[in-house]
């Protein structure tokens, strides 16, 4: 090694040696890495000032910047309204049509139905989740904020077949515009501790399916003002949203203090103590289009409850399901 | 390394021996262009044959199968073609199973007659030949190559480099063009390229590729065997001293020396080399052979057609280089290949691999199921005390067709009814549908929490299109 030592051998030197032979030649860089330092430096003040890095307002808006030649202007901002525009005009099909639809039109249609309960749940998150919890599945109400009484549940399960006004389509539509705000009266004026006690005792039996055994409940049932809303047969009137005591789906709280307060206290009663339950009129709160109502009405439909109308029209059976998708062949 | 090359460094026992050898490892470092003469034998031939094995790469693309590309590796819409067969992302663990039955061929062959693939079948040694084939029908023998890069520029110098470059650029062209079309439809991609009408990603393949190749073929050579390519560094540890490659036998070789007429008694002391340098003059990398087993050596056995013509010549026997073992050279025993364990060893994987990708083939069925529970919530109670499940169903139809499926399960909960697909379901082939089911239980009936259920599809075109997948009924705690 040392013997074949290359010494400085005329070559310029910075001048500093150390370890008693080294030193630092001060040959220029290789001239291919001198140019592509220079280009490169180059190319940077250039991009910069093409790349919208600084806010030349040349076209109108403040970040359009100069473009690089041939790019076309690009910024992301337009780059993020090209991506918006092929997701709308992909939607715009579905939504062109849904304009003019009823929303039991819309759920005849088996895909413009697939559009909406695949795009309704974000409508469904933002505007309905609050009271009738994620995906419908309810929200349970622990007293004071909103009522002054523990709640129960604050709004119905929208999941199951049970519906105080109707669970057909056009039914849910119309509360979702329209709102519901039903009403039970206090009774703890007109009727006894007794009373009260026997008749929530009744109810609690009626839905196990056991009414007949609470004969003292019976009575106070049909003899007071409970049939006028619940009906005779105690299965409730749908035109004004008086619940079905008869079946398994409690609208509240279905244990019998659970009973019992909602029986002393009332619904919307105005006593203190009266169990809340408004739907807001989603029309004139105006944060909904006609089309989103249409589409919540048709994406709550098809959580599973949805019922068919009463007498299902014999041409929108006999229809094909999609004017999009071809008829499906009977099954064997 | 090679024998020879141990005996030197034992006998000066120095540790810079290894700069010695270093030295002897005359490997061309790109400073001249190698023009190796082709000799007609019995390895030159086995070359042409294997090489011709790429004719597939450049015509197999264009094989139609009912109407549509047969072998069509379709990225761009995540599903390969392969005649009848759909291979769609959900199979793609096939793919890596032929990716290691692959790697562990070319380990096994490589552990019994190292670098077969170098020598005979890798696309850089096929399309170089291919290329210095067409040099040689222009310019001439290696000499007149030599002496025409070495003369003036002319005329006829720049007409012969034109043609040359021309047919090579050429043929790059149409590599590229072959790699593309199995990639997407041959004929719509020839029709858009006809038009001038590719995509940006289709002009920048075609031109990497061409480039890569008239590049790669036409100027690097074997500086990419010998400095870019990772496959010939690490094949020394697949070779052993029971690994057979071309070998000069030193001990009949040596001490080399030319043959003069009436010499006979002089002759007598010296091998059967007779220095004729044929086996460096063939040699694709430009190697000499004679010192060993070394780093540029793509063993195509070239230079075995060489010697053996030249014994043959001199009435010597055949085969002073040969395809042998370390073993056999050093006259230790040689084992049969069964005794071999790293070779049995690679075999074994290659079997595994090709079990896993026969049994991926035969059950690949033309639908797939997967079911998935509805989780928020778990279950739904009814008015009349009954609970309902929804669930997820998604169905990927790998027909070429769209089919309306029927569902149906087993298990599950005595008088359980399933609603959501009273009337077939539409899925779309080649890709998944998505739809909702709900399953519906009497209260009574229900005795877990989580009860097993098996749903089944079924098409109703064809009966034989059939899917099953496990899922659970979820119901309130008993």
């Amino acid at each position: 090694m040392s013997e074949n030592h290359n010494s400085a051998g005329g070559v310029p030197t910075t001048g500093h040696v150390w370890d008693d032979d080294l030193a630092d030649f001060t040959n220029q860089p290789p001239k291919w890495w001198m140019i592509g330092l220079t280009a490169s430096a180059i190319w940077v003040v250039l991009y910069f000032t093409m790349y919208p890095a600084l806010p030349f307002a040349a076209t109108g808006t403040f970040f359009s910047g100069v473009g690089l030649p041939g790019s076309g202007q690009w910024t992301a901002i337009k780059e993020l309204a090209e991506d918006q525009k092929v997701l709308d005009d992909a939607r715009k099909q579905y939504e062109d049509k849904l304009e003019s639809m009823t929303p039991a039109a819309i759920l005849a249609d088996s895909a413009l139905t697939e559009y909406v309960t695949r795009s309704g749940k974000v409508l469904f998150s933002d505007n309905c989740a609050g009271c009738h919890g994620q995906n419908g599945i309810g929200s349970v109400q622990n007293g004071d904020k909103f009522a002054k009484r523990e709640q129960g549940l604050m709004a119905p399960i929208l999941l199951d077949d049970d519906w105080l006004y109707g669970g057909e389509i056009n039914a849910i539509h119309e509360t979702i515009t329209g709102g519901r705000q039903g009403m039970m009266t206090a009774h703890k004026e007109t009727l006894s501790a007794q009373q009260i006690d026997d008749v929530a005792k009744y109810v609690k039996a009626l839905s196990e399916g056991s009414g007949d055994s609470e004969a003292a409940g019976k009575k106070v049932f049909t003899e007071s003002d409970c049939t006028a809303c619940h009906g005779g047969d105690a299965k409730g009137i749908a035109a004004m949203g008086s619940a079905n005591l008869t079946d398994k789906v409690w609208r509240f709280d279905g244990s019998l203090e659970g009973i019992k307060q909602t029986i002393t206290y009332g619904v919307n009663s105005g006593d203190a103590d009266a169990r809340v339950a408004v739907m807001p009129n989603f029309t004139t709160a105006g944060k909904l289009s006609a089309t989103e109502m249409k589409k919540l009405a048709v994406y709550v439909y098809k959580f599973g409850g949805g019922k068919a109308e009463e007498a299902a029209p014999v041409a929108a059976a006999a229809a094909p399901a999609s004017a999009v998708e071809p008829v499906a062949p009977a099954a064997k | 390394m090679s024998e020879q090359q141990n005996q030197k460094g034992a006998e000066s026992g120095h540790v810079s021996t290894i700069y010695h050898e270093h030295e002897e490892w005359a490997v061309n470092m790109g400073e001249s262009t190698i023009h190796a003469k082709r000799m007609p034998g019995f390895f030159r031939t086995l070359k042409y044959a294997t090489e011709s094995l790429w004719l597939i790469f450049f015509f197999g693309a264009y094989l139609r199968w009912n109407g549509k590309q047969a072998l069509l590796l379709d990225v761009n819409n995540r599903q390969f073609h392969i005649f009848n067969l759909t291979i769609l992302p959900q199979d793609i663990w096939m793919v890596s199973l032929l990716l290691l039955l692959t790697a562990m061929t070319l380990f096994a062959v490589t552990s019994v007659a190292s670098r077969v693939f170098c020598g005979y079948f890798c696309f850089q040694t096929a399309w170089v030949d291919l290329f210095t084939w067409i040099e040689e029908k222009v310019e001439g023998n290696p000499n007149a190559r030599h002496k025409l890069d070495a003369a003036p520029w002319n005329a006829k110098k720049i007409q012969k480099k034109v043609i040359k470059h021309s047919i090579w650029l050429a043929i790059s062209v149409f590599t590229g063009i072959s790699f593309t079309i199995w990639f997407e439809d041959a004929f719509v991609y020839w029709h858009d390229l006809l038009n001038l009408n590719l995509s940006m990603l289709e002009w920048s393949t075609l031109t990497a590729f061409t480039f890569g190749t008239y590049f790669l073929a036409g100027f690097l050579r074997e500086q990419t065997c010998f400095w870019l390519c990772p496959y010939a560094r690490i094949q020394a540890v697949m070779a052993d001293s029971q690994t057979i490659f071309p070998t000069y036998d030193v001990k009949r070789g040596e001490p080399r020396g030319k043959i003069r007429r009436g010499a006979e008694a002089d002759s007598l002391k010296l091998g059967d080399c007779i220095d004729c340098f044929q086996c460096v003059q063939v040699c694709p990398t430009g190697v000499d052979i004679r010192q060993g087993q070394q780093l540029g050596c793509i063993t195509c056995g070239l230079c075995l057609d060489a010697c053996d013509s030249i014994m043959d010549k001199i009435g010597r026997p055949r085969g002073l280089i040969r395809y042998s073992s370390l073993d056999e050279l050093d006259g230790k025993p040689v084992k049969k290949l069964y005794q071999h364990p790293r070779t049995l060893v690679y075999i074994g994987i290659i079997f595994i691999a090709l079990a896993g990708i026969v049994w991926g083939l035969t059950h690949l069925g033309s639908m797939t199921l997967r079911v998935i529970p509805e989780r928020q919530p778990l279950y739904v109670s009814l008015s009349d005390g009954s609970i309902r499940n929804r669930y997820e169903f998604k169905v990927v139809n790998k027909t070429d067709k769209d089919l309306h499926v029927t569902v149906s399960a087993t298990g599950g909960i005595p008088g359980q009814v399933i609603v959501g697909s009273e009337t077939p379901i539409l899925t779309h082939h080649g890709r998944g549908t998505s739809f909702t089911i709900f399953v519906k239980a009497p209260a009574d009936a229900i005795k877990l929490e989580a009860t097993p259920i098996e749903f089944h599809v079924q098409a109703v075109e064809d009966a034989a299109v059939v899917a099953q997948y496990d899922s659970k009924f979820s119901a309130p705690k008993r």
